[in-house]
């Protein structure tokens, strides 16, 4: 176990300094001035970018050698500072704690409300494979899977916010304006891991030791919930450890949408406006969330399975 | 199964409870604007239009410089001298009185910065008795309209922190800062301190929605009372909400064709008309702006005295004529249908940013029209940067642009910028024409009416002859208020919003 923890840790700075490392160099290939990007990001549309760009540039020592520039953010992050947006002007670490805790938050709902929805729909589904609530299940999957999350979020701030008025279609800061945006996050993932788990659990249906557990006389819900649930959860499991990481940094257009205040809508912006500081302690950050989330998946997955554990 | 059902009932009314909050006295502002940032040359707009902080002069709504923390100003005979003098009654939120030195001291700080004030020829800001004292380096007539610009915000001295940089907004306004959590939402409270009266409602929360389609549902499900900014295809519907107030002002801004006169396709004059006769401004501004009578005619709008001209030939679409031109300036269609002059195609790239969202399909429908004629448009949507940074390395063709002619309520300011020698980033590019620079220097550095008038004139006849840049559409506001208020007016000028003004409906 502390050697499991210890690899991790140590993937963790690998997938910090690589991390840093590409973003790094790839903010600077991207085509057109730095500086000029920043200005414009600062200053809007209307400003004189042009001057602007050159106070920019002189304020930010963009002219300093790539590699000067370079050792300075790892010595800043080996102080654990992320440094200061090059366009809103505060620290990092403070936009991080706005943004990627408003995602984060959202992410979380998100994928509550998702395995309320979808593993107990596959349950069922699962269970009964070929049957009318499996049938539904899937006629639902395909639908809410095939609505982009932006018709999702539309037709539901239409319902709910619109003409039964009961939820606002934007904002953000209590359980009330999270509501909708996780709603359209849950139901398409819910759509996925709704026949993940179909099939997992018509797989286990189907196994010897579950038509055992029948012939030895337990009843119903003791089988499903012992014999069956375990062993179907192990795919569930994985599969929405993944989700998870999809959630955070690929749910730009619904943060859009619903105004959420959210980290990849503020990647986006960042990326437009060549926030370097900002790109890098957003990627760091995201990279050290995939790597916390797998290790929560896969010491959940072992608890599930100890067979993993001998195996490994 | 009984549990269950109680269960589930409980929730529901918990739920139900929890989501339907008691009815708080917040007036609900959401418009598109995220706030950035504290420092005023970014997002000082958001602040002078919720009336956090102040500037020393204003604008009324029909366009003329008014008092704000300046109760007049003068300037000595020689024009290079200007008194702006504060009234005595203005307080900063943190209770200390608004001083000349307070004054000087943030607009000093705006000079330095990359806000208005550091183009125009300033020299020396002072203070003295009650009045800042600015010196300029020439006769500017144009200064009160620069101190109306948001980057002029007058900050006490508790908003920099020791090197000076903007940390809080603490202003004079009726509204001080009670939250601000950047980007998204700012919450604000009456001061109660303001020189200008009690406000009659007490606390107000901004929400930055960036979807059009979002503002509108959130007009429509009560969520705020008063929007900014309505996207064109929501007005019908939203006026047609018996809750809700919809108005519309046409605003000083113009999207224009931004064309590189000193490339071979844009050189001749004939060849600029050509491209003005070629677009069908009527049909894309019903169309796409979903108001017909916004298809620019020429590059001011009415709405803005003495700059919109009846007496000059108003831009139309005359497809034929557009041709004759291209022929006169040597142009010949190849069998393709594209015109060709000395071996080189007439093909061209436009250039467009999606900030504003209507840009994009504007330029799309430009690319169609413009094939009529025999002109290949390809259409590049990038960053709005891209328009500044391909002027200045000269590699721009044509730009659609969307230009405010009232960064400063004059619009000599912008004038100035955008026809002076060597063009500049969102005006003329490789034309030069020194009659018009004569005629908007003279204007500024005069401010008798009398005098400015023929010039004014003159200065929109050499722009609609020679087309440096083209006008396509202009431009409107549409805000959207729910009936719970009342007193809501719009700004065309978008200086202020007048929330003090505004009142809960009886």
């Amino acid at each position: 176990m502390r050697n499991f923890l210890l690899a991790r840790l140590l993937q963790a700075g690998l997938v910090a300094i690589v991390v840093g490392a590409l973003c790094f160099v790839l903010m600077r290939v991207l085509p057109g001035d730095a500086a000029m990007r920043i200005a414009a990001g600062r200053y809007g549309p209307d400003a004189r970018i042009a001057e602007a760009a050159e106070k920019v540039r002189l304020e930010l020592g963009l002219d300093r050698p790539l590699a000067a520039q370079f050792l300075e953010w790892l010595g800043s992050l080996l102080r654990l500072d992320l440094g200061h947006s090059l366009v809103t002007g505060s620290p990092v670490v403070h936009e991080l704690k706005v943004q990627l805790g408003a995602s984060v938050w959202l992410a979380a709902s998100a994928l509550a409300l998702s395995l309320l929805i979808g593993p107990v729909i596959g349950l069922f589904s699962g269970l009964k494979a070929g049957g009318a609530i499996d049938r539904l299940g899937l006629a639902g999957a395909a639908i809410f899977r095939a609505i982009p999350p932006f018709v999702l979020g539309l037709m539901l701030m239409l319902v709910f916010s619109k003409q039964l008025g009961w939820l606002p279609p934007a904002g953000f800061g209590s359980p009330r304006e999270m509501l909708l945006p996780a709603l359209t996050l849950a139901l398409g993932l819910a759509a996925m891991s709704s026949r993940v788990m179909r099939n997992s659990v018509a797989a286990v249906a189907k196994a010897p030791y579950f038509a055992f557990a029948r012939y030895k006389g337990l009843p119903e819900s003791v089988v499903v919930l012992r014999h069956g649930l375990r062993n179907a959860a192990i795919p569930v499991v994985s599969y929405t450890g993944l989700q998870a990481v999809y959630l955070v940094e690929g749910v730009v257009v619904v943060e859009s949408l619903f105004a959420y205040p959210g980290i990849g809508h503020a990647l986006v912006h960042a990326v437009v406006e060549r926030d370097i500081p900002m790109v890098q302690g957003t990627a760091l950050l995201m990279g050290l969330m995939f790597v916390v989330i797998a290790t929560i998946v896969d010491l959940l997955t072992q608890w599930l399975d100890p067979r993993v554990r001998r195996t490994a | 199964m009984r549990t269950l059902r109680v269960l589930f009932t409980a929730v529901a009314l918990g739920v139900t409870a929890a989501l339907n909050p008691a009815h708080a006295a917040v007036l609900k502002v959401a418009g598109p604007w995220e706030i950035a940032g504290t420092d005023p040359a970014q997002t000082g707009y958001v602040f002078s239009r919720l009336q956090v902080a102040e500037t020393l002069v204003t604008a009324n709504h029909e366009g003329n410089l008014v008092p704000a923390l300046a109760k007049q100003w003068s300037v000595s005979s020689d024009g290079l001298i200007w008194r702006f003098t504060l009234r005595e009654d203005a307080q900063f939120h943190d209770g200390t009185p608004v001083t000349p030195q307070a004054a000087a001291a943030s607009l000093k700080r705006a000079l330095a910065g990359v806000g208005v004030l550091s183009q125009a020829p300033l020299g020396e800001i002072t203070s003295q008795g009650r009045d800042v004292v600015i010196r300029l380096t020439k006769p500017f007539s144009a200064l009160p309209a620069y101190l109306v610009h948001f980057s002029t915000i007058v900050l006490a001295p508790s908003s920099f922190d020791a090197a000076g940089k903007v940390t809080q907004i603490v202003g004079s306004g009726p509204y001080k800062v009670k939250s601000l959590t950047a980007p998204a939402r700012l919450e604000l409270q009456a001061s109660g301190r303001w020189w200008g009266g009690k406000s009659a409602i007490e606390e107000v929360s901004y929400l930055a929605v960036g979807q059009g389609e979002t503002r509108a549902l959130m007009a429509e499900s009560g969520e705020a009372d008063l929007v900014f900014s309505m996207l064109p295809v929501s007005v019908n519907r939203l006026k047609a909400n018996p809750k809700l107030d919809v108005q519309i002002a046409t605003i000083p801004r113009t999207r224009i064709l931004k064309v590189n006169a000193a490339s071979p396709f844009f050189d001749q004059i004939e060849e600029r008309q050509a491209i003005s006769a070629a677009i069908d401004r009527a049909g894309l501004t019903k169309v796409i702006l979903r108001n017909a009578d916004l298809a620019a005619t020429q590059l001011f709008p009415p709405a803005m005295k003495g700059w919109n001209s009846p007496e000059v030939q108003p831009l139309v679409r005359d497809v034929d004529k557009a041709k004759e031109l291209l022929a006169t300036a040597g142009w010949k269609a190849a069998s393709d249908g594209i015109l060709e002059k000395d071996g080189k195609r007439f093909s061209v790239t436009l250039l467009t940013y999606s900030s504003w969202p209507e840009l994009p399909p504007i330029a799309t429908a430009l690319q169609a029209q413009l094939r009529q004629v025999g002109i290949e448009v390809k259409v590049s949507v990038g960053n709005s940067s891209e328009i500044p940074a391909r002027h200045q390395d000269g590699t721009l063709e044509m730009g659609l642009i969307s230009r405010l002619y009232s960064i400063v309520p004059d619009p000599v300011g912008t004038l100035l910028q955008d026809y002076g020698p060597g063009g500049s980033d969102w005006g003329s590019m490789g034309w030069d024409n020194k009659e018009i620079q004569s005629v908007v220097e003279q204007l500024a550095a005069t401010s008798d009416a009398a005098a400015r008038a023929p010039l004014q004139s003159r200065a929109v006849e050499i722009l609609q002859r020679e087309l440096p840049s083209i006008p396509v559409t202009w431009s409107e506001l549409a805000i959207v208020s729910n009936k719970r208020i009342t007193g809501v007016q719009v700004d065309p000028l978008e200086v202020n919003y007048g929330l003090s003004a505004i009142r809960w409906a009886e």
